[in-house]
C-alpha cells in the first residue's frame, strides 16, 4: 500500500467508522487487514481486492443504515453471500464496504399450504431442503456448491444446477424479495402470490450480481420430492455419438431431471478421486434422471435405454436402489475438486450453446486446447446446452496464465458464434466483463448501464462488474481486431 | 448470430424484407422520440381491452410475422412479434411440442408480441410456468428507436440483466418487441380431468395436501361447489394419479379451453369481473366482497363479481397477500391494475424513463404514469 492510498483509507475509514457505529455493532464491523484477508475473494482466486472493511449485518435495519452511511458519503457497497462465485463477483472493490450476508441464516417461516418458505438470503441452499425435506418437499435449484452457497447468492447470479432443465433456475423458483436500496430504503419486489403488480421486478434482480440492491429476505417455492427417481449412465465410443443420443431423447418429448455428459478425461479424474464406477475407457458419458410417479418413470426409463442402445450406446448401468443413484450423483458433483487434482489452476468456463453445436463445439474446443498447448476438460449440463469446460493450467508461470485467458475467451467467442452466450449460470463479475463486449452491442450496453442507472444513480453497489463500460470495450475490441480479424464481421448485429 | 434455418413455408418474409422492416419500424419509434410524439403499439388487436386507453400514433406489428427459426430438439422457438399465436401453436403441435403456459387468445387475431407483452398464461400456469418463465430472449425497439437484443436461443443464460423477462407483462411500455425466443415443452402424452363435488373450504383442504405430492396435475377450476382436476402425462402415470384424486372423470373436452379463453358462462356478464391473484392457500373471499366466483390456478387465481368497493376489495387482496385486478372484456383500455406502493412506482418510473426517456411508448397503459 503506498503512502497516498494509505490516507485515503485512513480518511475514509475516520469518516464512515463513526458513522457506522450508531446502529452496527462494533464486533460486527471487520477493519484489521489480516481479518479483511477471508474477504479478498470469491472462489475465482487469481482476482484479489482486500476491502476498506466488512460489515456483518444481522438486521434489515443495519443493512439500511449501512447503505444510507454509504449513500452520504459516496462508498462502493459489494455484498457478498457465501463466496463460492466464481467471476469474481464478491470480490471487494478498493476503498469500498463489503457487506457480508453471512448472518441472514434464519429460516423465517415454511408455509406448507402453500408450498413457500420465507428466508434470510445468508441461508444455504441445502439448508432448505433439508429444512422441508420432513415434509416431503425440497427447493430445485441444486447448484453442485449447494452445501456451500447462499441462496441469496443463487438469486444473485441466477444459479443453475443439475435439475434445472426439468425444474427452472432460480429465477423460476422464487416468488418474491425484499430488497434494500442504494439509498436505504427498503421495497418487496413480487409477492406470495403467483404475479404482481407493475413490472416483473424479481426477473431483473435475479441474475443482477448485487448491483441493483441488496436481497434481504426471499420467498422460495417449494416442489414435492417426486415419488420414483432412477438414474442411468450411459457408455458412448465417441463424442458425436453422445451428443446425438441427448438430442434424441429431447427430440422423443422426454424432459429428464437431469442430463449430463463428461468427456474422458474428466470421467478417469472423477473415477480416481471417487471410484464411483464410471467406464474410463467410454469417449464421453451420459447421466440421465427420469422422476415423477413411479409408472411414470417406468414408461420413460424403457424409452431411454432403448434410444441409447440404438445410438451405440457401449454399456448402460442402471442404477437399483438411492445407494448407486446417489454414488453416481456424488461422483458427478465433485467433478471440480477432481479435476483440482490434475493442475495447480482450474479455470472453469460456462458458456452455454445450441444442443445441436455441442459436439462440434467439444471438437474445435479440443482443436483450441491443441493450438495453446493447454488440456481442457468437459463436464456439461448437456441437456440445456450449459458447457462447464475447464482448463488447466499453472498460474505461477505467468505466460501459461496469459494463455489460459486467451484460451478462455477464444471458447466464449465460439459460444457466442454458434448462438449461445457466454454465461450460464456462473454469471459475469469482472472475470468475463472483456467478453461481455463481444456479445452485446455498444447500445445495448448502454440500455443496462440506463437500467443500472434507474436503481443506482452514484453507481456504488458493486461498481466495475458485470456490464463493462463503453471505455473498456473498445479498448478490448481493439486489442482483439488487432489479433484475429474484425470480431464477427459476417453476423448481423441487430 | 442469427440462425434462421428453418423450412421456407414458416416464413412469412425473406430475411432482408424483414430487416428492411424492423429498421422502418425503428425509424418511426426514432422520429416519434426526435418529436415526442407518443405512440400507440399494436398486434392484432386482441388485448385492448387490458390496460388503460393509449393516445398516439399507431405503430403496427401485424405484418412483421414469420417463424425465424424452430427446432424441436432444441425446444425453442423464434418467431417475429406479428405472428399470429394460433399458427405458432399449429407449428409446434406438428412435432407434438406447445407453449408451456397455454396462454389465452381472445380473439383470433391474437399475435406472439402481444401474448408476451400482456404476459398473460392460462389454466397450466401454477404447474408449469407462466408466460416469463418461458421467455429466453426478445429483440426490440427501445424508446429512442435503437433495435435491442437481450437474452438468446438457449435454455440458460446469464450475461447482462434479464431485460427480457422484464418485457413480458410491460405492456410495450418499456419496448416494442421484434422478436421473441421462447422455450416450448412436449405436448403430454395422455390427458384426463376428474370431478369432485366439494366446498371451497373442503377445495382448500385437499389442493393443499395434493400438493405436497408428485402428482401431474396441469389444472383446476372449482366453480358452483364442483372441482375440476387436470391431469397431464404419461399413459401410465396419468389414470394412476386420477385414484389418487377420486371423483369422477369429465367427459367435456372444451372445460379447459372455455375457461382459457374466458368464454364460460361465468364470464359472460356485462360486469366489471375483477382478478384476485393470491397465494393458492388463501382465506375464502368473504362474500361481502365476492358475490360470485370462478377460482383457478389452485386457488391462486380467483375471479369474482363484486358489488363492494374498489378500495375493499384492494385493501382485501393486499391484506391477504395479493392483488387485485379489474377487468372488463367488452371495453377498450377498460383494465384497472393494483395501485402500485409509492416506492415502487417511482422506482418503475425510473426504470420506465431508462428505456423509454420521452415517455413515449404506449404511455399510461399500465399505470398514468408509466
Ligand atoms: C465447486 C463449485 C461448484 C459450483 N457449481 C455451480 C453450479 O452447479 N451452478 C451454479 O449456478 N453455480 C455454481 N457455482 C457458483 C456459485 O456457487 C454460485 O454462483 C452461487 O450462487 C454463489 O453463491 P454465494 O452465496 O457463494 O455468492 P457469492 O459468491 O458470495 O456472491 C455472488 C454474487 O452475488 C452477490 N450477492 C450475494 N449475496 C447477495 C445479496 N444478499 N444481495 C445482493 N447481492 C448478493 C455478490 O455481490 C456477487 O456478485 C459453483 C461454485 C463452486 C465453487
Amino acid at each position: 500500500m503506498t503512502l497516498l492510498s494509505a490516507n485515503l483509507r485512513d480518511n475514509l475509514l475516520n469518516s464512515l467508522l463513526p458513522e457506522l457505529c450508531q446502529l452496527i455493532p462494533a464486533q460486527s464491523i471487520i477493519t484489521e487487514i489480516e481479518q479483511l484477508r477471508t474477504f479478498e475473494c470469491d472462489a475465482f482466486t487469481t482476482m484479489r481486492q482486500l476491502p476498506l472493511l466488512t460489515v456483518l449485518p444481522e438486521t434489515i435495519e443495519q443493512v439500511q443504515h449501512v447503505m444510507r452511511c454509504c449513500y452520504q458519503l459516496n462508498i462502493p457497497v459489494v455484498a457478498r453471500g457465501a463466496g463460492t462465485g466464481l467471476t469474481a463477483g464478491s470480490m471487494p472493490v478498493e476503498n469500498g464496504v463489503l457487506l457480508g450476508m453471512s448472518k441472514f441464516d434464519e429460516i423465517h417461516d415454511i408455509d406448507l399450504n402453500n408450498r413457500t418458505a420465507l428466508i434470510g438470503p445468508g441461508v444455504r441452499n441445502q439448508s432448505v431442503s433439508d429444512a422441508v425435506a420432513p415434509y416431503n418437499l425440497y427447493f430445485a435449484p441444486d447448484p453442485s456448491s449447494q452445501l456451500a452457497c447462499s441462496v441469496g447468492g443463487n438469486v444473485a447470479e441466477n444459479a443453475g444446477g443439475v435439475h434445472c432443465l426439468k425444474y427452472g433456475l432460480t429465477v423460476h423458483n422464487i416468488l418474491e424479495l425484499e430488497l434494500v436500496t442504494i439509498e436505504g430504503e427498503l421495497i418487496t419486489l413480487g409477492s406470495a402470490a403467483l404475479d404482481a403488480a407493475g413490472y416483473d421486478l424479481t426477473a431483473i434482480m435475479t441474475g443482477s450480481e448485487g448491483l441493483l440492491g441488496i436481497v434481504v429476505k426471499i420467498r422460495v417455492k417449494l416442489l414435492p420430492i417426486p415419488t420414483s427417481t432412477r438414474v442411468m449412465l450411459a457408455a458412448f465410443a465417441t463424442i458425436e455419438d453422445a451428443g446425438d443420443a441427448i438430442a434424441a431423447v429431447i427430440g422423443a418429448g422426454i424432459i429428464p431431471a437431469g442430463l449430463e455428459m463428461i468427456d474422458q478425461t474428466g470421467i478417469c479424474a472423477i473415477e480416481e478421486l471417487m471410484h464411483a464406477g464410471y467406464p474410463t475407457d467410454a469417449a464421453a458419458i451420459i447421466i440421465c434422471e427420469l422422476d415423477g410417479s413411479v409408472a411414470e418413470v417406468e414408461d420413460e426409463l424403457n424409452n431411454v435405454i432403448a434410444i441409447f442402445t440404438h445410438l451405440n450406446a457401449t454399456d448402460i448401468q442402471i442404477a437399483s436402489n438411492a445407494e448407486e443413484s446417489k454414488r453416481i450423483w456424488a461422483a458427478r458433483k465433485a467433478a471440480f475438486p477432481a479435476l483440482a487434482r490434475l493442475a495447480p489452476d482450474n479455470y472453469i468456463m460456462d458458456g452455454t450453446i445450441p444442443r445441436r453445436a455441442l459436439s462440434q463445439v467439444w471438437k474445435q474446443i479440443n482443436q483450441l486446447a491443441e493450438q495453446y498447448q493447454l488440456q481442457v476438460v468437459n463436464v456439461f449440463h448437456a441437456g440445456d446446452g450449459n458447457m462447464h469446460p475447464s482448463i488447466l493450467f499453472d498460474a505461477s508461470d505467468e505466460e501459461q496464465h496469459q494463455r489460459a485467458f486467451e484460451l478462455g475467451t477464444r471458447i466464449l467467442e465460439l459460444c457466442i458464434q454458434v448462438g449461445g452466450t457466454i454465461s450460464g449460470e456462473h454469471g459475469i463479475g469482472l472475470e468475463k466483463i472483456n467478453q461481455m463486449c463481444l456479445q452485446f452491442s455498444s447500445t445495448e450496453l448502454q440500455q443496462f448501464h440506463a437500467l443500472k442507472q434507474a436503481f443506482d444513480a452514484k453507481q456504488l453497489l458493486n461498481p466495475g462488474k458485470q456490464i463493462p463500460t463503453l471505455a473498456r470495450c473498445s479498448e478490448f475490441n481493439a486489442m482483439h481486431v488487432h489479433q484475429g480479424e474484425m470480431p464477427f464481421p459476417h453476423l448481423e448485429r441487430f | 448470430m442469427r440462425q434462421a434455418i428453418s423450412p421456407p413455408s414458416l416464413m412469412a418474409m425473406t430475411q432482408d424484407q424483414a430487416h428492411d422492416h424492423a429498421q422502418a419500424l425503428a425509424e418511426q419509434v426514432r422520429q416519434a422520440y426526435v418529436k415526442k410524439q407518443p405512440l400507440a403499439i399494436s398486434g392484432g388487436g386482441s388485448k385492448g381491452f387490458y390496460g388503460l386507453p393509449v393516445e398516439g400514433e399507431t405503430i403496427s406489428l401485424c405484418d412483421y410475422q414469420g417463424i425465424i427459426s424452430y427446432e424441436p430438439s432444441e425446444l425453442v422457438i423464434t418467431a417475429r412479434a406479428g405472428t399470429p399465436l394460433h399458427i405458432i401453436e399449429a407449428v409446434l403441435a406438428e412435432k407434438g411440442q406447445m407453449l408451456g403456459f397455454e396462454p389465452p387468445h381472445y380473439d383470433p387475431n391474437a399475435t406472439l408480441g402481444g401474448t408476451i407483452a400482456c404476459g398473460l398464461s392460462g389454466p397450466r400456469r401454477p404447474f408449469s410456468g407462466a408466460a416469463r418463465d418461458f421467455v429466453l430472449g426478445v429483440t426490440m425497439i427501445n424508446g429512442k428507436g435503437d433495435i435491442l437484443r437481450f437474452g438468446g436461443q438457449v435454455m440458460k443464460n446469464v450475461a447482462g440483466y434479464d431485460v427480457s423477462r422484464l418485457m413480458c407483462g410491460a405492456q410495450g411500455t418499456l419496448g416494442v418487441l421484434l422478436e421473441v425466443s421462447l422455450k416450448v415443452v412436449p405436448i403430454p402424452n395422455y390427458e384426463e380431468t376428474q370431478v369432485l363435488n366439494c366446498t371451497e373450504a373442503e377445495m382448500h383442504r385437499l389442493l393443499s395436501e395434493l400438493g405436497r405430492q408428485p402428482l401431474p396435475i396441469s389444472a383446476t377450476l372449482f366453480h358452483d361447489d364442483q372441482l375440476y382436476i387436470r391431469l397431464s402425462g404419461t399413459a401410465m402415470g396419468v389414470p394412476s394419479a386420477a385414484r389418487i384424486i377420486g371423483g369422477a372423470p369429465l367427459r367435456d373436452e372444451h372445460l379447459w379451453s372455455q375457461i382459457k379463453e374466458q368464454q364460460h358462462p361465468f364470464f359472460q356478464s356485462e360486469q366489471i369481473c375483477w382478478r384476485l391473484s393470491l397465494p393458492p392457500a388463501a382465506n375464502p373471499i368473504p362474500t361481502e366482497i365476492a358475490k360470485d366466483q370462478l377460482i383457478e390456478w389452485g386457488g391462486a387465481q380467483r375471479w369474482i363479481y363484486s358489488e363492494a368497493s374498489d378500495s375493499d376489495i384492494l385493501q382485501w387482496a393486499e391484506a391477504n397477500g395479493g392483488h387485485a385486478t379489474a377487468v372488463d372484456r367488452g371495453i377498450r383500455g377498460s383494465t384497472r391494475f393494483h395501485p402500485l406502493s409509492p416506492a415502487l412506482l417511482s422506482l418503475s418510473k425510473r426504470i420506465k424513463q431508462s428505456f423509454d426517456p420521452a415517455g413515449i411508448l404506449n404511455a399510461g397503459r399500465l399505470y398514468p404514469d408509466l
